[in-house]
C-alpha cells in the first residue's frame, strides 16, 4: 500500500455572498496516495473548482480536515499557506499564466525565487532539469509570445515540477489546446507519473479523463462516482497513431 | 525573496514601461531638483550675507553706553558719559577673553585738500582698532601708542576719501590735510572694503589716534564706545560676560541692576541679518517641497494602476508561493527605485541648474551636501510612504480572485 499523501475528510465550504450561503462544498472525502493520477470531473458549478482551490492550498474550508503530506492545513495562517504552495504543490493552469516578457526559464524559476535556501546556480540547473523533463531544453531563452500554446502549457508544467511537489494540480490544463496537443501534454503527465509523480488534474472532457488511473465526479458539492480505470489509455502510444500535421497552434 | 532576485524584478517591471516610469520620476526629478536649487540660492545668499557681516572684523564686541538722562528727560542711546579711558583699562587687565579693546571717539569732519573738500567721519581709535576690525593698509605706516599718548595730528584715510582729495589712484602720503582747520598729516592709506551689510561706504572715513580726535577735535574726557575683540569665536559669550562684570564693577552697579550700557557682538548682527534670509530659504523649499509632494502622488497613482494592471502576476506569484510580504516589497521596492533614481538625477539637474544660475545671474549659490543627503531621504521617504499603500493593496489581493483577474 502506497503512502497517502492527500487526506480528506468530511470537507465543507460555504461561501457568504451577501445575506446567501453558497454551499460549495457538502462533505467530501478523499484519500490520494503517492503516485496516483487523479481526474476530477463534473459539471461547472459541482464544486470541483473549489475543491482544487482547497487541495492546492490556496483557500482553506470552512469545516473538515484536510492533511497534505502529513500537515493540518485547516489550520494554518496565509504565510504558512504560501510556504507550503511554494514547497508541496504544482499548479497548471487552464490559461498557462505564464509571466509575459519574462523568458521560459525565468518562468521556470518562478517558484523558486521564493524559497531562500536555494542558491542561484541550483536554481538554474533545477530549471534546465526540468525543462528537459517537459522537452522544452531548447526553448530556454524563447518568451511566451514566442511559443505555441502546446509549448507555454509544457513550461508551465516544468514550473510546476521544479520545486519537486508532492502534488502537481492542474486545472483543465488541455482546455486551451486542440486534440494533438493536448495528447502531448496528457503524454507528458503520464510520463511524469510513471516517475512517481502525484498528479491531479480537472477536467470535464472523458476524453482526458480516460489517461488517468482514477476518476472522481462531482456533483453539487459531493462526490458522486470514485473508480479505478482498469487501463488507461496511453497518450505517447495514440500520439504515432495519429497524422502528423504541421506544428499545430491555438 | 532574496534583495537581489527582488531588485532584477523590479527593474525588469520597471524597464518594460519605460515612458511611464520616465513620466512618474520626472514628477521627482523636477522636484528634488527645484529643492536642490532653491536651498543652493537660499544658502548661497545666507553665506554671501555672512561674508559682509564678517567685513565689520573677526569676533567683533561693540560696547555701547546707554541713553542719559537729566531731570527725567531721556537722551539718544549712546549719549551717557560715564564710560571712561578708566573702564578700558580695567577690561584690558580683568578680561582673560578679550584680545583687543580699543575706546572709540567719533565725529564728523570737513576734510580740505588743496582745492577740494569732502565731508565724512573721522573715528579715534587705539592702533589695534586695525587688528579687530582686520583692516589693513595699502600703503604708509600705522601710527603707534605713542602718538595716542602725545595726541600726534597724523591721520589714516580710506580709499574713498582718497578718490575725492586727490583723485583715483593717488598716493597721498606725507600730504597735509585740515580737518575742521586742524592740520593732519596722512600717514597711511586703507585696503579697500566695499560696502558693509548695512550698505554703508566703509572705505569712506579717516582715522585718527584716539587721543588726538577726543582731545583736539572733541575735547571731551570720556568715551562714546568701545570696540572689542574675542579671543576666539566660542568664547565672544564669555567675553562679553566678563566685560559686563568689569564695567559694573566699576560703575558701582550691582548685580541685579540693569547696566549702563549694551553689548553688542558680532553674533547678534549675523544672526538677526541671517534669520531674513533664513526665512527666505524656508519658503523657497517649502514651495520646491510641494513638487515633490505632488511627484510622489504621481507614484502613488501609477503604482496603484500598476498593481490593477498586473493582478493576475500577483496572482501567479502567490500561487507559486508568494507571500504577502514578498508582493509588498516588489511593489514597494519599485516605487522606491522610481524615487531614489528620480532623486539622483533630480539632484544633478539641481546641481547644474544652481550652477547655470550662478553662471547666468551671477547670484551667488551654494550647494550644501545636507541638501544633497536631505534630498535623496526625503525622495527615498516619499517612495516608501506613497508606494505603500498600493504595495499594500498587491500584498492583500486574494491568490484565487487574482488568478481569475481578466
Amino acid at each position: 500500500m502506497k503512502e497517502t499523501i492527500i487526506s480528506v475528510k468530511s470537507l465543507v465550504k460555504i461561501y457568504t455572498m451577501g445575506d446567501v450561503e453558497v454551499h460549495a462544498l457538502r462533505g467530501v472525502n478523499v484519500d490520494i496516495r503517492q503516485g496516483d493520477f487523479v481526474a476530477i470531473m463534473g459539471k461547472s458549478g459541482s464544486g470541483k473548482s473549489t475543491f482544487m482551490n482547497i487541495l492546492g492550498c490556496l483557500d482553506v474550508p470552512t469545516r473538515g480536515q484536510y492533511m497534505l503530506d502529513g500537515v493540518d492545513v485547516s489550520s494554518l495562517t496565509k504565510d504558512q499557506l504560501a510556504n507550503l504552495r511554494n514547497r508541496k504543490i504544482g499548479f497548471v493552469f487552464q490559461s498557462f499564466n505564464l509571466l509575459s516578457r519574462t523568458t521560459a526559464i525565468e518562468n521556470v524559476e518562478l517558484p523558486l525565487l521564493y524559497n531562500k535556501k536555494i542558491s542561484s546556480k541550483e536554481m538554474l540547473e533545477r530549471s534546465l532539469n526540468a525543462l528537459e523533463a517537459v522537452g522544452l531544453s531548447d526553448r530556454g531563452h524563447h518568451f511566451p509570445n514566442q511559443l505555441s500554446g502546446g509549448e507555454q502549457q509544457r513550461v508551465a508544467i516544468a514550473r510546476s515540477l521544479v520545486n519537486d511537489p508532492v502534488v502537481i494540480l492542474a486545472d483543465e490544463p488541455t482546455g486551451n489546446l486542440d486534440t494533438r496537443t493536448s495528447l502531448e501534454v496528457m503524454a507528458i503527465f503520464q510520463k511524469l507519473n510513471r516517475k512517481g509523480i502525484t498528479v491531479v488534474i480537472v477536467t470535464h472532457e472523458p476524453d482526458i479523463a480516460a489517461f488517468t488511473s482514477r476518476n472522481i465526479t462531482f456533483r453539487d458539492g459531493r462526490i458522486i462516482r470514485a473508480i479505478d480505470v482498469e487501463s488507461p489509455r496511453i497518450a505517447s502510444e495514440e500520439l504515432l497513431t495519429m497524422p502528423v500535421t504541421v506544428e499545430d497552434e491555438v | 525573496m532574496k534583495v537581489k532576485n527582488l531588485l532584477k524584478a523590479a527593474l525588469r517591471s520597471l524597464a518594460k514601461n519605460k515612458m511611464r516610469t520616465f513620466l512618474t520620476m520626472l514628477g521627482i526629478i523636477i522636484g528634488v531638483a527645484s529643492v536642490i536649487a532653491m536651498l543652493a540660492i537660499g544658502e548661497g545668499s545666507k553665506q554671501s550675507i555672512q561674508a559682509q557681516i564678517s567685513t565689520l572684523g573677526t569676533n567683533v564686541l561693540m560696547i555701547f553706553p546707554q541713553a542719559s538722562s537729566t531731570g527725567g528727560v531721556r537722551m539718544e542711546a549712546g549719549s551717557s558719559q560715564k564710560m571712561t579711558l578708566e573702564d578700558v583699562t580695567a577690561i584690558v587687565e580683568r578680561c582673560p577673553s578679550v584680545a583687543f579693546i580699543t575706546p572709540q571717539v567719533r565725529t564728523s569732519g570737513q576734510l580740505v585738500a588743496g582745492t577740494q573738500n569732502w565731508r565724512t567721519s573721522v573715528y579715534g581709535v587705539y592702533p589695534n582698532y586695525f587688528d579687530i576690525r582686520n583692516l589693513k593698509l595699502v600703503s604708509g605706516t600705522m601710527y603707534t601708542m605713542t602718538d595716542d599718548r602725545s595726541a600726534t595730528k597724523v591721520c589714516i584715510v580710506g580709499q574713498t576719501v582718497v578718490t575725492n582729495l586727490f583723485g583715483a589712484g593717488a598716493d597721498p602720503i606725507g600730504s597735509y590735510i585740515r580737518i575742521n582747520k586742524i592740520p593732519f598729516k596722512i600717514i597711511g592709506i586703507t585696503e579697500k572694503k566695499g560696502q558693509n551689510a548695512f550698505g554703508q561706504d566703509q572705505d569712506d572715513m579717516v582715522i585718527a589716534p584716539f587721543s588726538t580726535v577726543q582731545k583736539r577735535m572733541l575735547a571731551v574726557t570720556y568715551i562714546q564706545n568701545m570696540l572689542a575683540s574675542a579671543v576666539s569665536e566660542p568664547l565672544i559669550p564669555t567675553a562679553s560676560q566678563e566685560i559686563t562684570d568689569v564695567l559694573k564693577a566699576k560703575h558701582h552697579l550691582g548685580q541685579s541692576e540693569d547696566a549702563d550700557f549694551t553689548i553688542r557682538t558680532q553674533t547678534d548682527i549675523a544672526s538677526a541679518a541671517t534669520a531674513t534670509s533664513g526665512i527666505l530659504t524656508i519658503l523657497l523649499a517649502t514651495i520646491a517641497s510641494i513638487s515633490l509632494l505632488v511627484g510622489g502622488i504621481g507614484i502613488m497613482n501609477i503604482m496603484l494602476v500598476s498593481v490593477t494592471e498586473r493582478t493576475r502576476e500577483i496572482g501567479i506569484r502567490m500561487s507559486v508561493g508568494a507571500r504577502g510580504r514578498d508582493v509588498l516589497l516588489q511593489f514597494l521596492i519599485e516605487a522606491l527605485l522610481i524615487s531614489l533614481l528620480g532623486g539622483f538625477i533630480g539632484v544633478t539637474i539641481g546641481v547644474l541648474v544652481s550652477q547655470l544660475i550662478a553662471h547666468i545671474l551671477s547670484w551667488p549659490v551654494t550647494i550644501t551636501v545636507q541638501s544633497i543627503l536631505m534630498s535623496f531621504v526625503f525622495s527615498s521617504a516619499i517612495g516608501i510612504f506613497f508606494g505603500w499603500y498600493p504595495a499594500r493593496k498587491a500584498a492583500g489581493l486574494n491568490p484565487i480572485d487574482a488568478l481569475r483577474y481578466e
